[in-house]
C-alpha cells in the first residue's frame, strides 16, 4: 500500500510540476473568459463602428426617413439629384463611406439595390442594412395589401412553452428545454474530453515506461498492479486538480472582470434591465434564468463527479492495457486505441441525440451501457433520471471498472515486459485466460 | 558457508521457445557469481524469474534456504537490467530517491544514502540534472547506485560495464568487490568473458536455455586446458623441430607456443630445450582464457582457432 502511494505521488508531482501544466492550468480560464469578454464586447460595442451612408432612395422606399435604434451611431444622409453613376464617382470625396443605391421600381426588382463601397462591406453592416431595406419594403407591402403595419406587428407570434414537470411528490418543478440542453451538453463534452485527454496520457506514460524500460526496474521493486495503478490514480488526481484550479480562476476572474471594465458590465450584467425595451426578450431570459436555477444542481454536480472518477477509472485502466502492449510504434498505438475510442466516439453521438430526446430507448441504453454510460448520461442527467436508472448505471460502471482493471492488469503485466514484438488480440486473449 | 540461492530445475516456456530449461545452480553467500551465455542465451529470463518479475513455469528457487517470496524478498534484491531503465525527464535526485523509497528505505534513510553514494561516484552535482541530458555511461553510474542503494544481500548486474569508460568501469568494479566484502552477494550477466574473469569466482554458462558449465573460474580452466605452454627466450630459435615431447603450436614476439603431447611433463620440454642449449627467460602454462571456452562451446569449434596460423619459417 505504501508503495502505491509513492507511485501516485511521483506520478502526480511530476506532472503537476511540469511548467506545461502549469501554463495550460492557467491560461485555459483566462482564455475562455477572455474569449467570452471579448465577445461580450464586441456584441456591446459591434455597432459603434460608425458608418457615413449615402443613401439615393430612387424608388422612394424609405420616404425620407429611416429608423435608428440608440445602439447604431451610423448616420444616414439622403442625397437627391444624383444618379447612380455620377455619385458613384464622388461619394468618397463628399465624406461618405458607404453609398446605397435604389433604383426606381417598384419591389419586385429589390435585388437591384446595391450598395457601393472602397473595399467589401462587413457582414455585419451589410445585414444591417439589409434589415433596414427588408423592413421598409415589409411595410410598403402591408400598406399595398390594405394591413396597418402597427396591427401586423401585434398579430405575430413568439411563444416559448413552458414545461412543468409534476413529478408526483406534490410540487411542480419548471423545465425550460434549452436550459438543460445547454447544461447537459456542456457536461457530456465535459466529460468526453476528460475520458480522452487523460485517458492518452496514462498511455503515454505506461508508453514511456515501458519504451525507457523503467518497467523493469520497478516491477523489481513494486507489483505490476501497483505500478498500473498508481499511474491511473495520480493523473486522475492530476486532472481533478486541474479541474479544480480552473473553476476556482474561472470563479475569481468572473468576479474581477466587472470591476476593471465597469462600463463593459453594466450593461451586460443586468440583461433584464437592459431589454427593458422589449418585454417579450426579457421574457425569455428571466425564464431561462429561473429555470437555471431550477435544475437539480446537487444531482448534477455529483453526477458529473461520479462519472468523471468512474469513468476515467474505467477508460484508464484500457487506455493503460494498450499503452503496455504497443511498442515504440505510433501507429500501432493508434490502431489499438481504436476499439477504445469507438465506444467512447458513440457515448458522445448518443449523446447528442440523448440532449434533444432523453427518454429515448437508445438513450436509455446507453446510459446504462458502462462503456457510453459516463458521456450520455451527463446529457440526460438534467431532465431529471427515474432514479432506478441512475443506481443501475452507477453500478454497472462500478462493476465493469473493476472488471476491467483486473482483466486489463494481466495484458498490462505481460505486456509491459514484453519487447520488440508485435501483439496480436489472440496472445492478448491468451494472457487473460492464463492463470499467474 | 550458507548458499543465499538455490536454483532447482527451473522452466520457463515461452510460446515459441524453451527459454529456459531445467537450470539448476547454487551460489553462496557472498560470492560474485558470474552468469555466462551468448546473446538469446536465456539468462535475462533466469534473472527475471531471480528477480520475480516473471514465474517459473517449473522448478523453485530458494532464497535464505526459505522458498522465494516475491513481495517479501525483493526488498533483499538490486536489480540492474541491461536495458537501462531510468525516467528521462525526471530529476536525478528525485529519481535516486523515489527507487531507493520504492525499495522501502525512509525518506531521511534514502537521502542520507544517496549523498554517500553521489559523493563517492563524484555525482554531487548531478542533482537537478536530468536524465535525459546524460550520456549513456553516466546514466550507468546512476543506476548502478539506484541498484545498490538499499544495500540487498543479492545484487543482480546484467552487463553492468557496457558504455563504460576505464576508469569508470574500474571505479564500478572497486564498489563490487566493496559490496561483495561488506557481505553482498553479486549476480553478474554478461557476455564478455573478460570481465568475469578477473571478478568472478564461480561461473555458470548457459545456452539455448540450458547450463551447458558450472563451477569455479580455477576449476574450469584446469579443466580446459590443452596443455598450452609458453616458452620465452632470449633470442628465438629460428627452428625448433616438433618433436615425440611436444610440437609448436604458434609464436608471439620471442615467445613460442608449445603443445605437450600425451604422456609428457613440462619437465620433459625444459629438458630437452636446456640440452638445445637455448637461452630461456620464462615458461608458463597457458590456461585457457574463458573466452576460448566460451567460444568453444558455443561455436562447437576448437580453441587452436583462436590462436594466429603457424609461421611455417620456423
Amino acid at each position: 500500500m505504501n508503495k502505491i502511494w509513492l507511485i501516485i505521488e511521483r506520478e502526480y508531482l511530476t506532472r503537476v510540476k511540469k511548467k506545461s501544466f502549469l501554463l495550460t492550468t492557467i491560461l485555459v480560464p483566462i482564455v475562455i473568459v477572455g474569449f467570452y469578454a471579448i465577445m461580450i464586447a464586441v456584441s456591446i460595442s459591434g455597432e459603434s463602428n460608425a458608418q457615413n451612408i449615402a443613401i439615393l432612395d430612387k424608388a422612394g422606399l424609405f420616404e425620407g426617413k429611416i429608423e435608428k435604434d440608440k445602439k447604431d451611431k451610423s448616420t444616414y444622409i439622403f442625397i437627391e439629384n444624383e444618379t447612380e453613376q455620377s455619385f458613384k464617382t464622388k461619394y468618397r470625396q463628399e465624406g461618405y463611406t458607404l453609398f446605397l443605391y435604389i433604383p426606381p421600381v417598384n419591389d419586385t426588382l429589390a435585388e437591384q439595390i446595391k450598395v457601393h463601397s472602397q473595399a467589401s462591406v462587413s457582414l455585419f453592416v451589410k445585414s444591417a442594412l439589409e434589415k433596414k431595406v427588408n423592413a421598409a419594403i415589409e411595410r410598403k407591402r402591408l400598406l399595398a395589401a390594405n394591413i396597418d403595419p402597427d396591427t401586423y406587428k401585434n398579430i405575430k407570434a413568439d411563444v416559448e412553452i413552458e414545461n412543468t414537470i409534476d413529478s408526483g411528490k406534490g410540487q411542480e418543478t419548471k423545465s425550460n428545454a434549452t436550459a438543460s440542453l445547454i447544461i447537459s451538453f456542456a457536461g457530456g463534452v465535459l466529460i468526453y474530453m476528460i475520458l480522452l485527454i487523460y485517458g492518452t496520457m496514462v498511455m503515454r506514460g505506461v508508453m514511456e515506461e515501458k519504451t525507457n524500460r523503467i518497467a523493469e526496474v520497478i516491477v523489481s521493486s513494486a507489483k505490476p498492479f501497483q505500478l498500473m495503478m498508481g499511474k491511473i490514480i495520480g493523473i486522475g488526481a492530476v486532472g481533478l486538480t486541474q479541474f479544480a484550479i480552473w473553476i476556482v480562476l474561472m470563479g475569481t476572474l468572473q468576479l474581477i472582470i466587472p470591476f476593471i471594465f465597469p462600463q463593459l458590465f453594466e450593461q451586460v450584467s443586468n440583461p433584464v434591465l437592459q431589454e427593458a425595451g422589449s418585454n417579450a426578450e426579457s421574457g425569455k431570459l428571466g425564464l431561462f434564468l429561473q429555470s437555471l436555477a431550477a435544475l437539480p444542481i446537487g444531482i448534477i454536480l455529483f453526477c458529473f463527479v461520479f462519472y468523471f472518477i468512474g469513468g476515467y477509472l474505467l477508460y484508464a485502466s484500457l487506455f493503460a492495457a494498450v499503452g503496455s502492449v504497443v511498442s515504440e510504434d505510433q501507429q500501432e498505438a493508434q490502431q489499438l486505441v481504436l476499439p477504445i475510442m469507438m465506444p467512447l466516439i458513440l457515448g458522445f453521438v448518443i449523446m447528442t441525440k440523448a440532449v434533444n430526446d432523453p427518454d429515448s430507448g437508445l438513450a436509455v441504453f446507453g446510459s446504462m451501457f458502462p462503456l457510453t454510460s459516463p458521456v450520455v448520461m451527463m446529457g440526460r442527467v438534467t431532465y431529471g433520471v427515474p432514479w432506478w436508472q441512475l443506481v443501475v448505471s452507477m453500478l454497472l460502471l462500478v462493476l465493469s471498472f473493476l472488471f476491467f482493471t483486473w482483466l486489463t492488469a494481466k495484458i498490462y503485466r505481460t505486456g509491459i515486459l514484453l519487447y520488440g514484438k508485435k501483439i496480436s488480440w489472440k496472445e492478448m486473449w491468451k494472457w487473460i485466460v492464463r492463470k499467474s | 558457508m550458507q548458499n543465499i540461492l538455490e536454483v532447482n530445475r527451473l522452466k520457463k516456456n515461452f510460446a515459441t521457445q524453451k527459454a529456459v530449461d531445467d537450470v539448476s545452480f547454487t551460489i553462496e553467500k557472498g560470492a560474485i557469481f558470474g552468469m555466462l551465455g551468448p546473446n538469446g542465451a536465456g539468462k535475462t529470463t533466469l534473472l527475471r524469474m531471480i528477480t520475480g518479475i516473471f514465474f517459473p513455469d517449473e522448478g523453485e528457487i530458494i532464497f535464505n534456504g526459505r522458498k522465494f517470496d516475491p513481495e517479501n524478498d525483493i526488498i533483499n534484491i538490486g536489480y540492474m537490467p541491461e536495458e537501462r531503465g531510468l525516467y528521462k525527464k525526471m530529476k536525478i535526485g528525485e529519481q535516486a530517491l523515489y527507487l531507493a523509497r520504492l525499495k522501502g528505505l525512509s525518506k531521511a534513510e534514502a537521502m542520507n544514502r544517496i549523498k554517500y553514494w553521489f559523493e563517492k561516484m563524484e555525482m554531487q552535482t548531478w542533482w537537478n540534472k536530468k536524465v535525459q541530458d546524460l550520456s549513456k555511461g553516466m546514466s550507468q553510474k546512476l543506476q548502478f547506485v539506484t541498484t545498490v542503494l538499499h544495500e540487498p544481500q543479492l545484487i543482480i548486474l546484467d552487463e553492468p560495464f557496457s558504455g563504460l569508460d576505464p576508469v569508470n568501469a574500474s571505479l564500478i568494479k572497486d564498489e563490487i568487490y566493496g559490496l561483495a566484502k561488506k557481505g553482498s552477494t553479486i549476480i553478474f550477466s554478461t557476455h564478455r568473458m573478460g570481465e568475469v574473469e578477473e571478478i568472478c569466482d564461480h561461473i555458470v554458462l548457459i545456452n539455448r536455455g540450458t547450463k551447458i558449465l558450472d563451477g569455479s573460474v580455477k576449476k574450469i580452466k584446469q579443466d580446459f586446458k590443452e596443455n598450452l605452454f609458453e616458452v620465452g627466450f632470449e633470442k628465438r630459435p629460428e627452428l625448433i623441430q616438433n618433436n615425440n615431447i611436444f610440437e609448436v603450436a604458434g609464436t608471439r614476439g620471442e615467445h613460442i607456443i608449445l603443445k605437450i603431447h600425451e604422456g609428457y611433463k613440462p619437465h620433459d620440454v625444459l629438458q630437452y630445450l636446456l640440452a638445445q642449449s637455448y637461452e630461456i627467460i620464462s615458461f608458463n602454462e597457458m590456461l585457457p582464457s574463458l573466452n576460448d571456452i566460451f567460444i568453444r562451446l558455443v561455436e562447437d569449434t576448437p580453441l587452436a582457432r583462436q590462436f594466429q596460423p603457424v609461421e611455417k619459417t620456423l
